[in-house]
């Protein structure tokens, strides 16, 4: 990219937008499958919408300083809110689309939130569902008009209405806007993204055009992204990584987003897009390769022959040979590189094309610890997945692994202007360019978590290893101590656990007891397909989680798990003793995990209390039955009588001698 | 519930009476439909539901009555003139072409509407071309309504069953009906699965001004989503009314659940 800022200053989004506008008015900005046809919209026409957007809701009211709501899916229309908001000073607001209406309401309260743009019938019947508790909210405008003939309400209003409305205001008196973007200045609060809560209430990080800027900066320069990246955006717009890659980079690179036609067809619309530069947390990768798993075992005998062959070659030099297009190691010895080659024209390329990884250059994962044999699986192919470290607070910015330096257990480097220092209790603590301005009104929890050198505590374990990467192990609050004092990092036995492919999560106790015990939730889909092979008949989750074979098969992963524990002397002890399978799967509905799908130890301890009694007290049964919301609202009962085994235990090889 | 109103009659089934040899279908059965009403008929296996849909789309050729349609009194319909004069169905044990995408289903919705002849479709030129673009735009709008994007481009016979119960009515609703007639389009189908499915004919009623006339046995889903019940036992007509009339008439009753003797 050359300069062709003319002494313009770059430090606001609506400038990169307009700045785009001008620079490369015609390229393809934003694309969206609707009706079956990708729809493209360029720079120019994208500015020219924003305008009108941000022209219609000054005209409404919307005024500087002020909260936004956006609520939907990935829609081009609710990224241009988003830079429409900024234009006049606000700050948009963007919530989890699939939380339910009682979830909303902590968030639209404690933003004070007036104005809300959301996608469709079914957000603004969430809305009107909890308006009564919501004084302040006095226009909710939808970009979806389908359904919504019959509301009558006046304070509902059709996007397009209001862009109408903007576009004459806009043509009228152009020099509003101009001005208005004027004004905005870096240090402004440029979104607000509300953490998941893990622990308590939501919280709201504010974080201004100046952070997020460095951020995005600091990735593209990291993995050299110019104008010409494609990306397809459909992961929750409230998530600081989509936040991050399709709006803050989009903007600061100038490459083009693509938006799919809905929540179901994303393994279509990624093969049609062919991103160059993709993100996707763990769990992604993990279904595409249980999906692949699952399609192979149902394949023909000689397919299946070839594709195991040339996963076992990918498996052993791969990882290397994408390596070694970096730093040109050629210690991988001619017969692999021939295999490799062939195995590539046979296999990899047709692989990646299926799953729409055809065109990746630059493949990120982060948000949780993601499982070796999976990462090298996708390295081994050819797709070159990274991993990065960040969160909320920092906009998901602090580390990334650099191109042929791959560690399959760190994080990766410090960005550049980042600095990383462990606390004595092995905390992590960052500082930089990209970190959070404050709480939304929380100066307190704003206190706590910055230290005097404006530090932020990050609140994750680890260490920094010999090649300055660095490695994560658990939150810092989680790590505890059995009874005996040995570290219990309960998220990294967890982990070790999830990444059977049959284990869907898991949750481990041990805090200040004698041993380790774990909930297990089977993974329904890699189950049931190796039930149906076995001919074992099952009739749903509860009953499939309650066969013998079922829970043999669970033990041997939780005994594979001790071995490896038992190898590693500071976590021997660690070693899973007794374990269940639940009877239902885990769900954030029923607030046992978060909208990230992280699980809420507490509450599930408190909830299955009966349960962990049994594990400790030694019991071989257990009777529970629990309530649960299905997705329509309504709620049920599920019981069962759970099966609770010992596991085999190695002895810890270093002490016990 | 919606601000459809509900017109004038448009169809008028006067004594239709249907044998089959020495079987007798259908005895003497008159009832009316009017514009833009969800009009169900019910009633126990073997009571002439299925005959009575078939009389009205032109299939079966009854002995006795008239059917009156948009005041055109005849004996009989015919069944491409039923679908000229814009009735569409479904039926009762899905009839979509296996083999076939979802899009190419629905595109054979389309077919009552081709102008171009078959010569210029075969060599997709000219006009036939514009227009098939035409007719795939209509059809993406019935993907659009169903929600069905995901599937666009799944065999049928790929598909669990009631999805494909979907398409079917997608079919249907690519002919741009006016007046839809549904065969059970819940028989079988799962709780969540019947909600979807009457959640997509309510819209249908009301975006589209669609009359409909559906068969079903679901009680529930037939007392909440109709305006008007014919019910028929043994080939008669034994109620007809507003869903809480029907409900409480003896013979319906009697009907349903038996009665001593």
């Amino acid at each position: 990219m050359s300069d062709p800022t003319m002494g313009e200053r770059l430090d606001t989004f609506p400038r990169y937008l307009l700045h785009h506008a001008r620079v490369r008015g015609e390229r393809p900005a934003m694309r969206e499958k609707d009706m079956g046809i990708w729809q493209t919209w360029t720079w120019a026409e994208v500015a020219v919408e924003v305008r009108a957007l941000a022209a219609g809701l000054a005209e409404l009211g919307f005024r500087r300083g002020e909260n936004l709501a956006i609520i939907g899916d990935n829609r081009p229309r609710l990224y241009w809110t988003m830079c429409a908001v900024q234009m006049l000073g606000g700050v948009p607001v963007p919530l989890y689309q699939d939380a339910v209406a009682g979830e909303m309401l902590f968030v639209l309260q404690d933003a004070e939130i007036r104005f809300a743009i959301v996608e469709d019938q079914e957000q603004v019947d969430k809305l009107l569902e909890i308006r009564e508790q919501c004084p302040a909210l006095q226009h909710i405008l939808f970009d979806e008009p389908r359904g919504m003939r019959h509301y009558t309400q006046t304070f509902l209003q059709s996007m397009d209405e209001v862009m109408a409305m903007g576009r004459i205001h806009d043509s009228n008196s152009h020099d509003f806007l101009d001005a208005e973007i004027a004004r905005g200045s870096p240090g402004d609060v440029a979104v607000m993204l509300y953490t998941s809560g893990t622990t308590g209430k939501p919280k709201g990080v504010c974080q201004t055009h100046s952070s997020f800027i460095t951020a995005a900066k600091s990735g593209v320069e990291f993995d050299h992204l110019g104008a010409s990246e494609d990306i397809l955006s459909y992961l929750p717009m409230a998530w600081v990584g989509d936040h991050l890659f399709s709006y803050a980079q989009a903007l600061v690179a100038g490459f083009t987003i693509n938006c799919p036609e809905s929540g179901d067809t994303v393994m279509n619309d990624l093969r049609e897009i062919g991103p160059t530069y993709y993100f996707a947390p763990p769990r992604v990768f993990e279904n595409l390769l249980t999906q692949v798993m699952i399609r192979m075992e149902d394949a023909g005998q000689l397919k299946r022959g070839l594709f195991h062959y040339f996963m076992k070659v990918a498996k052993r030099c791969g990882a290397e040979i994408l390596d070694a297009g970096v730093k040109n190691a050629g210690n991988v010895p001619f017969s692999d590189r021939f295999n490799y080659a062939l195995g590539n024209l046979l296999i990899y390329a047709p692989l990646r094309n299926v799953l729409g990884m055809s065109r990746i250059r630059v493949a990120y994962t982060a948000g949780a610890a993601i499982g070796p044999d999976l990462f090298r699986f996708y390295r081994s192919i050819g797709v070159n997945l990274k991993q990065l470290y960040g969160s909320t607070e920092t906009c998901a910015a602090v580390c990334f692994q650099p191109d042929g330096e791959i560690k399959f257990d760190s994080v990766g480097k410090p960005a550049p202007g980042v600095e990383v220092k462990i606390a004595a209790n092995g905390e992590v603590l960052v500082r930089g360019g990209m970190m959070l301005k404050e709480y939304y009104k929380r100066p307190d929890a704003t206190a706590e978590s910055l230290d005097a050198e404006g530090y932020f505590l990050t609140g994750d374990a680890g260490f920094i290893d010999a090649d300055g990467h660095l490695k994560i192990i658990d939150r810092a609050k989680d790590v505890g101590k059995l009874a005996g004092g040995a570290v219990f990092a309960p998220n990294y036995v967890e982990n070790k656990l999830k990444f059977f492919q049959y284990i869907k999560e898991a949750v481990c106790f041990g805090h200040d007891r004698d041993m380790v015990c774990a909930f297990i939730n089977i993974d329904m889909g890699a189950v049931g397909n190796w039930a149906e092979r076995r001919n074992i008949a099952y009739s749903g989750y509860t009953d499939l989680a309650g066969k013998a074979e079922v829970l043999e098969l669970v033990q041997q992963c939780v005994e594979e798990v001790n071995a490896e524990l038992a190898r590693d002397a500071m976590l021997a002890e660690t070693q899973v003793h007794r374990f269940l399978v639940l009877h239902k799967e885990l769900d954030p509905d029923d607030d046992e995990l978060t909208r990230t799908r992280k699980v809420r130890r507490g509450f599930i301890a408190e909830k299955y209390a009966v349960l962990i009694e049994a594990l400790y007290g030694g019991k071989t049964s257990q009777f529970i039955e629990t309530q649960v919301k299905f997705e329509d609202g309504r709620s049920g009962k599920v019981a069962a009588d759970l099966v609770i085994r010992d596991v085999k235990t190695l002895p810890v090889v270093k002490k016990a001698a | 519930m919606s601000t459809r109103a509900i017109g004038d009659v448009i169809l008028d089934l006067q004594n239709i009476s249907l044998r089959f040899g020495g079987v007798k279908a259908l005895t003497d059965i008159s009832f009316d439909v009017r514009e833009h009403e969800i009009r169900a008929i019910i009633g126990p296996n073997g009571a002439g539901k299925s005959s009575m849909l078939n009389v009205i789309n032109g299939v079966y050729r009854p002995q006795e009555g008239n059917i009156v349609f948009r005041g055109e009194k005849r004996h009989n319909m015919e069944p491409h003139k039923a679908a000229e004069a814009g009735f569409a169905r479904t039926f009762q044990n899905i009839a979509l072409f296996k083999g076939m995408s979802v899009l190419d289903n629905l595109m054979t919705g389309r077919n009552l509407k081709m102008r171009s002849n078959f010569l210029l479709q075969a060599l997709w030129w000219g006009p036939a071309r514009r227009e098939e673009l035409e007719h795939r735009r209509k059809v993406e709008e019935v993907i659009d309504f169903l929600e069905i994007e995901h599937i666009r481009k799944t065999p049928v016979g790929r598909l669990p069953y009631g999805l494909q119960k979907r398409v079917e009515l997608g079919r249907a609703l690519a002919a741009e009906p006016s007046i839809l007639l549904l065969d059970e389009p819940m028989a079988g189908m799962n709780v969540e699965e019947k909600q979807d499915m009457c959640r997509f004919i309510l819209d249908v009623n009301d975006q589209f001004g669609t009359t409909i006339i559906l068969i079903e046995h679901d009680m529930g889903v037939v007392m909440d989503i109709s305006d008007r019940v014919v019910v028929l036992d043994y080939g008669r007509k034994i109620g007809d009314g507003a869903p809480d009339e029907v409900k409480n008439n003896p013979d319906v009753i009697a009907a349903y659940l038996g009665t001593q003797h």
